[in-house]
């Protein structure tokens, strides 16, 4: 049952003067795909002045701290390389996948979905500009973590320039699957095991030298986006890379961003209204 | 501008789990119907968990109704909750999306989202906070800012980007006087200059009696009542509302004090008991008289308030108003 008065039905105020012709109102207007991404890139990056350059440093140190552990255990040469293309792609798990999925995670229990929802702009643009801008995190931690091991293990710098590719592509991959995991866990404690769960997996599979490994870790590597960031890295060290190889690697990268990306966008669209 | 039709929300039932019992289904919103004209101040007053949050929530298009219909400026906001973005500003009880920027950017964010160009983002951004008092803040993020003034910041950012139609979610919550009249002074130009209607939440009931022009009371999920609070209290006109406060025990002994015990709602050392006038003044005679006059503490003795109004309406919960 509901009560009202009868004053409010006949009275003459009803809405029909700020109406046009069909009886509906002008919408205010959409906010465009490309500025509001920025909007939200310029805005996520702000936030790590205030809270994440601490996580950051933790993300370098932990990475090279594994370097310095494995110089005990790998003589250089093959398996060198793919310690320091591993250590370095381990910061954009680190960041991407594990923060991200804890950022979205926290942000839908506690509502503030709520905000990105009665705004009217474009899904992707929240989802794209939040993982541009951890994938942007990533960036020092990263050229950091590379050069310290290419010193500590006498590897080639000539090539570093090729993390120009890596780390986007890589971010975009890993954050992509931060982001949809965060979105799609259905509390936050579960969303920050899941990235967690995540980075050691790009730890463990990604620092350690592969051929060491059982059949099924290989397979498990194989699954791992993080891997052909690795992959793709690792080759650059070698006198003479096979740059198509490099550039499958990275394409898989960008394959599987896209459709992290995409999933995320969903899984935010199905976040938002409930 | 926004009609709302036998609008339906149920809550499933949860099953308990070791340690945690379950809840019964719930129903949110029961049948709710409301008419809210152009420029008016309509408030929504009830307790906690009356459903206030889950109707506005729906109006806002953020959830969808099991039925029923919503109608803001001729959308139907059911079909299309997309609309609601490009026609409602929302001010929610939570700030996480915005607490880690600064009062600056939030504002400015806000705006660009909203679908205004760089440079209208950041005229209306300082116009706003300038209006609000906010510019010395501008600078500091929003979660090293006390509660109220975080709130005013949101609201700030509320206000960014001009809407018909402001959804505030107990906007002034924690807030001292000073930011609660800036609060209902950007709310009145906002009336006067462009007819803006406010949909108002609130548990406070004093803010409720002097800023809405309207309220629908809510209680368990239906609306109660719906008209002006003076109209509304005019239903409980012939009622005085009686507050005695003893020193210590009440005086029992004395029997016309017995004889109230059975009316009064005792919390503490306070009764309070609602009064026919006649009534409440041969109250006042007793208990500033004699055996009684010497366990009393205080007595105060008023009109009613929409408190007053809701629990005569029968609202179910006895507490859960404030009076701040």
């Amino acid at each position: 049952m509901s009560v009202v008065p009868a004053g409010i039905l006949s009275g003459g105020a009803l809405a029909a003067e700020e109406t046009d012709r069909d009886g509906a109102a002008e919408l205010g207007p959409r906010a465009r795909l490309w500025p509001s991404l920025a909007a939200v890139y310029r805005a996520q990056l702000s936030r790590a002045r205030v809270a994440r350059i601490p996580l950051l440093f933790v993300a370098t140190f932990q990475s090279v701290g594994i370097m310095i552990l494995m110089r005990g255990v790998v003589d250089g040469g093959g398996e060198a390389q793919s310690v320091v293309a591993g250590a370095s792609v381990l910061v954009v798990a680190f960041v991407a996948l594990n923060l991200l999925a804890q950022y979205f995670g926290q942000l839908r229990a506690s509502g503030g979905l709520d905000h990105y929802a009665t705004l009217p702009v474009p899904p992707a643009a929240v989802v794209l500009g939040a993982a541009g801008a951890y994938a942007s995190f990533t960036v020092p931690g990263t050229v950091v973590t590379a050069v310290f091991g290419c010193v500590l293990f006498g590897l080639p710098m000539a090539h570093l320039w090729v993390l120009v590719a890596v780390i986007p592509l890589a971010g975009a991959a890993l954050a992509g699957l931060g982001a949809a995991l965060g979105l799609l866990a259905p509390r936050p404690e579960l969303a920050t095991l899941l990235g967690q769960l995540g980075m050691s997996a790009a730890l463990l599979l990604g620092v350690l030298p592969a051929d060491r490994m059982p059949e099924v870790v290989r397979f498990a590597r194989d699954l791992l986006p993080s891997t052909y960031g690795v992959e793709a890295f690792a080759r650059t060290f070698g006198p003479h890379p096979d740059w198509a190889f490099v550039l499958g690697d990275l394409a898989v990268c960008g394959g599987v961003g896209v459709v992290s990306l995409a999933v995320a966008t969903w899984a935010y669209r199905r976040a938002a209204v409930r | 501008m926004c009609a709302v039709r036998g609008l339906t929300k149920t809550y499933p039932a949860v099953r308990g789990r070791r340690g945690a019992p379950g809840t019964p289904e719930v129903r949110a919103t029961d049948d709710v119907r409301l008419d809210i004209r152009r420029g008016e101040i309509f408030g929504l007053l009830g307790p906690n968990g009356a459903g206030k949050t889950t109707l506005v929530r729906q109006l806002t298009g953020l959830m969808r109704p099991d039925s029923g219909s919503v109608e803001i400026l001729g959308h139907d906001i059911v079909r299309h909750p997309d609309r609601a973005s490009r026609i409602l500003a929302y001010l929610g009880q939570e700030s996480s999306a915005l607490d880690e920027l600064t009062v600056s950017l939030a504002a400015e964010t806000t705006g660009r989202l909203r679908g205004l160009e760089a440079r209208q983002a950041r005229a209306e951004r300082d116009a706003v906070l300038d209006e609000l008092g906010l510019t010395p803040l501008a600078g500091r993020p929003l979660k090293k800012l006390s509660g109220g003034q975080r709130r005013l910041a949101c609201f700030a950012a509320a206000l960014v980007g001009e809407r018909p139609l402001l959804v505030l979610d107990e906007p002034t919550t924690a807030m001292d006087p000073v930011a609660r009249r800036a609060v209902w002074s950007a709310v009145d130009r906002r009336r006067a200059e462009h007819g803006t209607t406010v949909l108002l939440v609130t548990h406070n009931v004093i803010e409720a009696e002097t800023v809405l022009d309207r309220v629908a009371v809510l209680d368990q999920g239906r609306v109660i009542a719906c008209d002006t609070p003076s109209g509304l209290k005019e239903q409980v006109a012939g009622e005085v509302r009686v507050d005695l406060v003893w020193r210590a025990e009440a005086p029992l002994h004395v029997p016309e004090v017995a004889a109230l015990q059975d009316r009064a709602v005792a919390a503490g050392r306070r009764w309070t008991l609602r009064l026919a006038p006649e009534e409440a003044r041969a109250v006042v005679a007793t208990v500033t008289g004699g055996a009684a006059f010497a366990a009393l503490d205080d007595f105060t003795l008023a009109t009613p308030s929409l408190e007053d109004v809701y629990l005569a309406l029968g609202g179910a919960a006895q507490q859960g108003l404030v009076k701040a």
